[in-house]
């Protein structure tokens, strides 16, 4: 067996069920991982006692023979879930000082599945960014910068997650994905990263960024290792109105099945002009091996594709000043004192937020404003129709659409900070999917010139996950994207 | 330039949030460049098209309205900056004039 922080989910899981190995051992030398790697800052807070006492109690259920779903499996979890008693603070400075009394549906879940907890990672501020260079715990380290000696980001917000998968300081991650937090990550980490249908996760007890756009998902090092968290955090919970009513179906249930006959949508529209070449030929690459494994390419119109990105940040920077309201220094995280209450409110949010947060909440305020409603906001809710609209037309054709995951591979800590659209620009291929609601996955198919990892994601219509998971498998093996790394 | 400093002052005031008044220009700029580029939304006519609030994938359940939990008070105020009473603690804000 090899080393226990190279293992998958689905290898550990195995070892597990045959005594291979013990949960308290998977824990440890994860936990030793974590030490060796604090250079990168993935984990803005660590928890070992958490983490061995649930190892633990997994070692007794698993010799018990009463193993669950993901008994002893050692999980790193995004900042912005809430865990009781434990650093929750969407890595701001506003929420100074704040431990949950509560757990968030997620990791309760995770959890009760047998999920054993790591510590939680760092992210772009309130999941602002595409860098997880806006983070008040300062910036994370895309662990592929060591092989080329330069210090890149792991992409955001959820970077520390993306890249304790892809340092192998934790055999899966939890994460959230408001316009692409997930995936954008997981390519430029090298890591498979999956954005389920909006409902299928609970969104209590998650900090909430832009709440008819967040929905939290996954990290593993493989396809099916997404699909076994998926099934530990997603299902209904009557604390979120918002959450997919039923039972959840078996998400690996088709994995290992063949997709001859299946239709593969390529929209033609996200071949804009100035797409580097790298990413071109990765995506044709990608497509062929589709092809090969017996799909139908499919060319497709997402006519609106070009407006989605203007639409995300007109609609969610709104949601998010309606949201971070909660934010006054009076019932948790920071105060700063003020002669009045409006000084207080002022002086606490002035110091809590850094300059993105600020940012957008400026924005969304102005779009929301008396005045200005009609020409931005009602606007793009009138436009997230036509995205929407695309995308039920295109799958009465096809089966799942392609696309790369990022417009670029991942770019140098500093880069792109000087205005905030050339960082926006990092969404440009994730955030139609967001708007629509879709699950759609991130996986790692090959290299740049600077041997850094490009992803491609693939799309489904709402509630396909396990057909999208079926399809990413068998691109997944095509690619062996193992084989390409020295 | 769509946000002037004034604009600057009358969104920070709504957003409470304290802005220096060397940061206006700056935010003036950044404002409007961002809605600017946003101006592009308006190519499309959407006079016909209904807005999309939500793509949640059920309508708002019911439930009785019975209390089903509570009683938290110690918990909801681990947090609190201040607090006195059971209660939050918050700068005056009656006039004693």
């Amino acid at each position: 067996m090899s080393k226990l922080t190279e293992l998958t989910i689905e290898e550990a899981l195995e070892g597990l069920k045959n005594k291979e190995l013990s949960a308290k051992d998977l824990a440890r030398a994860h936990l030793d991982a974590m030490e060796e790697h604090r250079d990168l800052n993935s984990f803005i807070t660590e928890t070992p006692e958490i983490a061995l006492q649930q190892a633990d109690e997994a070692d007794k259920r698993i010799a018990a023979g009463e193993a669950k779903l993901l008994d002893g499996i050692p999980i790193a979890v995004k900042d912005l879930f809430c865990t009781k008693g434990v650093h929750s603070q969407s890595c701001s400075h506003i929420l100074d000082g704040f431990k949950p009394e509560y757990e968030s549906s997620v990791t309760q879940k995770l959890f009760d599945n047998g999920g054993v907890m790591l510590g939680k990672t760092n992210m772009d501020e309130m999941a602002m960014g595409s860098a997880t260079t806006n983070s008040y715990y300062g910036a994370c380290k895309n662990p592929w910068g060591k092989k080329i000696g330069v210090d890149l980001v792991p992409g955001g917000s959820s970077g520390g997650s993306a890249a304790a998968v892809s340092a192998n300081l934790a055999l899966g991650a939890l994460g959230s994905d408001t316009g692409g937090s997930i995936r954008q990550p997981a390519a430029f980490c090298g890591v498979t990263g999956m954005k389920p249908t909006y409902g299928r996760c609970s969104r209590w007890g998650m900090i909430a960024f832009a709440s008819s756009l967040d929905q939290a998902g996954t990290f593993g090092k493989t396809v099916k290792d997404n699909a076994l968290l998926l099934q530990a955090i997603a299902g209904h919970d009557p604390k979120d109105s918002t959450s997919i009513p039923g039972d959840i179906p078996d998400f690996s249930s088709m994995i290992g099945q063949d997709i001859k006959g299946k239709k593969i949508g390529i929209p033609k529209e996200y071949n804009a002009a100035g797409m580097p070449e790298e990413i071109s030929e990765l995506w044709k690459e990608g497509a062929k091996m589709l092809e090969k494994e017996g799909a139908e390419i499919v060319e497709i119109s997402l006519p609106h594709t070009k407006f989605a990105l203007p639409t995300y940040y007109i609609i969610a920077p709104a949601e998010a000043s309606s949201n971070l309201a909660r934010y006054d220094g009076v019932r948790y995280g920071l105060r700063v004192e003020g002669k009045t209450l409006d000084e207080m409110y002022e002086n606490t949010r002035a110091e809590g937020f850094g300059a993105e947060v600020k940012r957008r909440i400026m924005i969304g305020t102005y779009v929301l404003s008396a005045g200005y409603y009609d020409a931005y906001y009602k606007k793009a809710q009138k436009v997230r129709t036509l995205i929407y609209n695309d995308f039920h037309s295109a799958f009465a054709n096809v089966d799942a659409i392609l696309t790369p995951t990022t417009p670029s591979e991942a770019f140098k800590i500093g880069e792109k900070q000087d205005d905030p659209i050339t960082m926006y620009l990092n969404d440009l291929f994730t955030v139609a999917a967001s708007l629509a609601g879709l699950p759609s996955i991130s996986l790692p198919i090959g290299l740049s010139k600077n041997k850094l990892p490009l992803g491609l994601q693939l799309i489904t219509a709402p509630m396909q996950e396990e057909k999208l998971f079926n399809i990413a498998h068998v691109l997944e093996s095509a690619a062996d994207f193992k084989s390409k790394i020295d | 330039m769509k946000i002037d400093e004034d604009t600057v002052t009358k969104i920070a005031k709504l957003a409470r949030i304290k802005v220096a008044d060397d940061e206006k220009a700056h935010y003036a700029k950044e404002l409007t460049a961002i809605l600017d580029w946003a101006e592009q939304l308006q190519e499309l006519n959407t006079d016909d098209t209904p807005m999309m609030t939500s793509v949640a994938y059920n309508t708002l359940p019911m439930r009785e309205d019975n209390v089903s939990d509570g009683g938290y008070t110690k918990e909801i105020l681990s947090n609190a900056p201040q607090s006195d009473f059971d209660c939050f603690v918050v700068p005056k804000v009656v006039d004693q004039g």
